[in-house]
């Protein structure tokens, strides 16, 4: 039995438990304090506000404790809001500079709300290597553009007028995915995210 | 039957030409997945679809959105943590304080906005007004509210919310209108409250009316009753999917937020404890004494609401005295109640 926390301040964390509910061998657990990652093996980060998330993990010391979790080496997935928390970089594409608490846990440059507004989200598939096609949702997403050290770009994204960016990337124990696998119900990443658990 | 010859097709020839037919399919289908995998083709690319309104509502889940009318407040609420923002020309207190035709906020205030912040921005157009709504569409607002703080334009029909790519939030009192919404396309719930009362007796009503209509459906479902589910829809003036949707789920169909009346932390958590999946927080906080700190204490109080210790910690941030002074419901006259409009 895999035990799969999601940080539970803010966002669609109830998709992801509801998701991980369905598959086997899986324990999905709420994750609000330091001390409910204690016997977790792996982590999500889900979408939601990166802001609001990262403000709302440093009032509880939430920031720190996902720090070391992820450094002793225990998988974290970050979706969307959680992607950007991961990134060591972060702009927003027409604010530019921000000003938001995030991990700088993964060698990724992101670019918040990459593609526009929500009236430009969209629904589409992609590639992920090694996974295949997975059906996924982009919502007012990021893309990475950038990735450096042993941090890899793994799936791809060909956006008119943008060109083709990262919308997956991996590095050691962590996953940064910009889209939303627990929106469309494809549990690919998640089977990804638990095998690196058990290595 | 039996015609052979002269143009009649012979019914085995059918049957080996579906067979091409079906090798054919399976061969473009082939060459499709082949074309993908070398990336060659541009996976289609579908915006505005529900799944894609659906799916950002629930991002603000566990989330407070903020009343603003202007770029410096829209910057408070989201250096406090807000997950979005909505911008009004005038903050529910004022519209009653001031009275007359209640409209959409300046195009170009909410322009400044959306070019302030990153998080989400919402703006709100009158019932029944499709071109205003369109107007927020064109702008790129992120999430239209069809609200009754406006002055209505038609209170016997609501805009048709299924011919836009943006969402909308609706208010509703009890579960029929929110049913009623969600029917006519709407991607959100709030109850309607009373606002710009800084009063939340009513939101919490319409939350516990919610409620206990959700409790009886979902008991009629687990009876096997699906009889009485057919006489709540015609009763209540719902359709029958969307009653027996909500039987089967045990909740609101769709994301369900609290608004109208929200002052202090304490009463977002109260919200949150009676079901909410966030809070609007309309004159609450830009009506207070203490802006800053009181929309920081009501984001803390929103996400913790289930652990009184972080409960305590945000109502001791604000200072009762710093409150907005409110207004007694009891006192407002009927045609002053904005709750009534638009059913």
């Amino acid at each position: 039995m895999v035990v799969v926390g999601v940080l539970s301040l803010q966002g669609d964390f109830l998709e992801h438990i509801q998701l991980l509910a369905t598959m086997s061998n899986v324990k999905p657990k709420h994750v609000k304090m330091p001390r409910d990652l204690s016997d977790v093996d792996a982590l999500i980060i889900p979408g939601g506000e990166s802001t609001t998330i990262g403000r709302l993990m440093k009032i509880k010391g939430l920031d720190k404790a996902v720090v070391d979790f992820a450094r002793e080496g225990r998988p974290v997935m970050g979706t969307c809001a959680g992607a950007i928390l991961l990134a060591k970089s972060v702009v927003d594409r027409v604010v530019g500079k921000v000003n938001q608490p995030i991990l700088e846990l993964m060698d990724i440059a992101v670019v918040r709300n990459a593609f526009g507004r929500q009236r430009e989200s969209f629904e589409t598939n992609v590639l992920v290597e090694g996974l295949g096609s997975i059906k996924v949702v982009f919502i007012r997403a990021p893309a990475i553009i950038d990735a450096w050290g042993d941090a890899k770009i793994i799936s791809y994204i060909d956006y008119p007028d943008i060109g083709r960016v990262g919308a997956v990337a991996v590095q050691r124990n962590m996953l940064a995915v910009v889209f939303h696998p627990e929106i469309s119900g494809d549990t690919k990443l998640y089977e990804y995210l638990i095998s690196m658990s058990r290595r | 039957m039996f015609r052979v010859g002269d143009g009649w097709l012979k019914l085995i020839d059918s049957y080996v030409f579906l067979e091409r037919l079906r090798d054919l399919i399976y061969q473009l289908l082939e060459l499709r997945d082949r074309a993908l995998e070398e990336g060659k083709l541009l996976p289609g690319i579908k915006a505005g679809t529900p799944l894609v309104k659906y799916g950002f509502i629930s991002m603000f889940k566990s989330g407070v959105i903020m009343d603003v009318t202007n770029e410096k407040q829209a910057e408070i609420a989201e250096d406090a943590g807000a997950v979005g923002v909505m911008v009004l020309d005038k903050l529910p207190y004022d519209v009653r304080m001031t009275g007359g035709v209640a409209r959409s906020a300046s195009l170009d205030v909410i322009k400044r906005v959306m070019d302030t912040v990153t998080i989400p921005v919402s703006a709100k157009c009158r019932i029944g007004h499709y071109e205003e709504a369109k107007l927020l569409e064109e702008i790129g607002v992120d999430l239209i509210d069809e609200s009754e703080v406006l002055t209505p334009v038609d209170e016997k029909a609501h805009i048709d919310k299924w011919r836009f790519k943006t969402p909308f939030v609706n208010g509703a009192r009890n579960l029929p209108e929110a049913l009623r919404r969600i029917y006519e396309g709407a991607s959100m719930i709030r109850t309607k409250g009373e606002p710009g009362t800084g009063n939340v007796a009513e939101a919490v009503k319409h939350m516990k009316s919610v409620n206990r209509d959700i409790a009886v459906l979902r008991g009629y479902y687990l009876a096997g009753d699906i009889e009485a589910i057919w006489v709540y829809a015609k009763e209540n003036r719902v359709p029958y999917e969307l009653a027996l949707l909500t039987a089967r789920l045990g909740r609101m169909p769709v994301v369900n937020f609290a608004a109208g009346g929200i002052a202090t932390p304490a009463d977002a958590a109260l919200m949150m404890w009676l079901g909410s999946d966030g809070v609007f927080v309309g004159s609450g906080i830009f009506k207070s004494a203490d802006p800053e700190v009181r929309a920081k204490a009501i984001v803390l109080a929103t996400a913790y609401y289930d652990d009184p210790e972080s409960v305590v910690e945000a109502q001791r941030i604000v200072s009762e005295t710093a409150s907005m002074p409110g207004l007694d419901i009891r006192r407002l006259k009927p045609e002053e109640l904005m709750q009534v409009r638009g059913e």
